[in-house]
């Protein structure tokens, strides 16, 4: 037998029966429960008087639908009013562990999960969210499902799943001085397509990832989906390990070391065979921005819209002039310089400590622009005491930020904050779809420095300047 | 869980790659149902009217129960409301050259059959049925039949087939079994015991 690959190894460890013609019920570790996505599966537990089969492996946070702004209740909004109490009646009925909205742990559940250490190396984490991928930072082989799989979940533990095709992208190199790990994916996605990880887990490897921090090889795995691969993972390692140990549920002592030692193994055998293998160079990227409605639409901040003319078929060229037409932009427009109204610093991409502290750096001593109302939002609240510890939230509100609570926020247009028709927003999150951050609303994804820039100079900045 | 065996109609052609889940079925702008919110963000007009450019909105195209797409139908956010949409609209069969992965997993438990097929041959067949001609998805036979008879083999996973054969979604088919699960669980907890302990050290967390 030749070797296996990360992923081949956790999903083995995984498999509880094998169905026939590569279909395996595969167990389920970590079950995480927001707010929007399940409340119809416990309508259907309900209705169909199924218990839910493993509590204790079942976490909750209410983060889509709760208001962001300082001051919040679950009252702040008519949407959390409704989906706050639900999914906490819903979580008392099953005696299953809630991270409410007044928790010190309560946040964006791929921000808690880690942070708490629930999210462990080698284990299967799934959420009704498609950034389930994010705890791929870990080593954890995480993904997103349903409404229908989630109801699975919860009455069995398990799912019935087809093993993806195995994918490599190694990123030679490093990244430069200011450059993020969100320019880096923001890059790969463009270079690859938002459909290359189609099918795929992908396993992101070479140095450049493997000198990143946890909380950077997240965002990393965050943009996995954005490739279209389901999973996005990074081997753990040391670094790993040292995030691990001292996290409030992960496990101490004797079962800690034991874990360890299991862990050190998940790393892709040198003869593993991958269906597909990448190199990237990450030493040239440079910080990037979006032009368009798609995550694979991004240029270098100082370069210029592309013309569809040069798409690389019929339909991309159409899928363009339709996403530059929403967008309000003319080929070869520089994006640099361009007016923005609005821009949110958080998400489960560039939410945590690190993504807050890039974006301080650029803020200290600086003001907002009269133009631009910016909002940062932590991902979680042991994220915003951190960033507090630092002293983050005073030169952030010293230059005219706003200073949130955790929550999803402007990420899916929620958090009780609307943007208008043909407002520009640059944006930490993930998605720049039509219509993603409100009607008619023109979302710019960026790096965290890149959007705090943005936000001082009223219009989109190269970060490289300051 | 509907019942999927043959499907026989117009099938309209949006040849857009990339057409996300929060534009099949969008969180902002609804318009009250499913089937009037689905693909809004592209279906309507800035005053409400129906934008005659978008594909679903042409007289010959209308109540499609077949949609042709391009590649990576489906792709973005995990929401089974795309879905539900496409169900609203009538809408039982996707053939499109691939896939968001987490959008095709949902259609199978929603009776919707999505269809993979290489880019030169669906591109014939989007110019075949250009003019409303209907197209035959037959379950049974994995064939697509299109106008003028050509018959164009598909695979599906056979278990998916059968499932949505029988109308019967994972839960329905009894595919998880919880005695197997639970003997698994017991093994398991013996190897991996860090992942059934979830002891509460009680601290708050530290961040680094």
């Amino acid at each position: 037998m030749g070797g296996r690959t990360l992923v081949d190894k956790i999903w083995d460890q995984h498999v509880v029966a094998e169905l026939g013609d590569g279909l395996d019920v595969l167990h389920v570790d970590r079950h995480l429960v927001h707010d929007v996505t399940s409340p119809r599966a416990f309508t259907t537990l309900a209705e169909r008087a199924v218990e839910v089969f493993s509590p204790e492996l079942t976490f909750g946070s209410p983060e889509h639908s709760v208001t962001i702004l300082s001051g919040r209740t679950e009252e702040s909004n008519d949407m959390s009013r409704t989906f706050v109490p639900l999914l906490r009646r819903n979580f008392a009925a099953h005696g299953l562990r809630l991270f409410d909205i007044d928790s010190p742990d309560h946040g964006i559940v791929h921000v808690i999960g880690p942070e708490l250490g629930l999210t462990l190396p080698g284990a299967t984490v799934v959420c009704g969210d498609s950034h389930t991928c994010t705890n791929g930072g870990l080593g954890a082989l995480g993904f997103g499902v349903g409404t229908s799989e989630l109801t699975l979940v919860l009455a069995t533990q398990s799912l019935v799943q087809r093993r993806p095709k195995m994918m490599r992208i190694t990123f030679a190199g490093a990244l430069a001085p200011g450059v993020e790990p969100k320019d880096l994916m923001l890059d790969a996605i463009t270079r690859l397509g938002a459909d290359a990880g189609t099918g795929y887990a992908v396993e992101f490897a070479g140095p450049a990832i493997v000198a990143l921090s946890v909380e950077q090889r997240m965002t990393v795995c965050n943009l996995a989906v954005e490739l279209g691969a389901k999973i996005g993972l990074v081997a753990p390692d040391d670094v790993t390990f040292d995030y691990v140990a001292t996290r409030r549920f992960a496990p101490a002592g004797a079962v800690f070391d034991a874990a360890v030692a299991h862990w050190r193994d998940l790393v892709s055998d040198p003869d593993a065979a991958f269906d597909h293998e990448v190199e990237l160079d990450a030493a040239t990227v440079v910080p990037r921005v979006t032009w368009g409605t798609s995550p694979a639409h991004s240029v270098a901040v100082d370069a210029r819209v592309p013309d569809p003319a040069g798409a690389p078929d019929e339909n991309a060229a159409r899928q363009w002039e339709l996403a530059q037409a929403y967008m309000d932009l003319q080929p070869g427009q520089r994006l640099e310089g361009l007016p923005v109204q609005w821009v949110f610093i958080g998400s489960c991409t560039n939410g945590r400590l690190s993504d807050l502290e890039a974006a301080a750096a650029v803020a200290r001593g600086r003001k907002v622009s009269p133009h631009v109302r910016a909002l940062v939002v932590p991902g979680s609240r042991a994220v915003k005491w951190a960033a507090e510890a630092e002293g983050l939230d005073r030169v952030f509100i010293d230059a005219g930020f706003e200073w949130g609570e955790p929550g999803c926020g402007l990420c899916p247009g929620l958090g009780g904050v609307t943007l208008g028709a043909g407002d520009r927003c640059v944006s930490t999150s993930n998605r720049n779809f039509v219509g993603r951050q409100g009607v008619g609303v023109r979302t710019h994804l960026a790096g965290a420095a890149t959007a705090a820039l943005s936000a001082i100079e009223g219009a989109i900045a190269d970060v490289r300047r300051v | 869980m509907d019942a999927f065996t043959v499907v026989r109609g117009p099938a309209a052609p949006l040849m857009l790659p990339d057409v996300n889940t929060d534009v099949i079925s969008p969180a902002h702008g609804g318009k009250g149902s499913l089937a009037l919110s689905a693909f809004a963000p592209i279906r309507y007009l800035r005053d409400g009217g129906d934008d005659p450019s978008f594909v679903l909105n042409e007289e010959r195209f209308r109540g499609a129960p077949i949609l042709l797409a391009a590649q990576n139908f489906g792709c973005g956010s995990s929401r089974e409301s795309a879905v539900w949409s496409l169900r609203a609209l009538g809408i039982r069969c996707v053939i499109a050259t691939s896939f968001g992965d987490i959008f095709f997993g949902n259609c199978f438990q929603n009776g919707v059959l999505p269809i993979v097929l290489d880019e030169t041959v669906l591109d014939t067949l989007a110019e075949e049925v250009a003019d409303g001609a209907p197209l035959e998805v037959d379950l049974r036979a994995s064939v697509v039949r299109s106008p003028r008879g050509v018959s164009i083999p598909f695979s599906v996973d056979p278990l998916r087939r059968r499932q949505l054969l029988e109308g019967l979604d994972d839960l329905d088919a009894g595919l998880l079994r919880r005695d197997e699960i639970r003997a698994f669980q017991r093994t398991d907890r013996v190897l991996r015991p860090w992942i059934y302990q979830v002891a509460d050290a009680g601290a708050s967390p530290t961040l680094g």
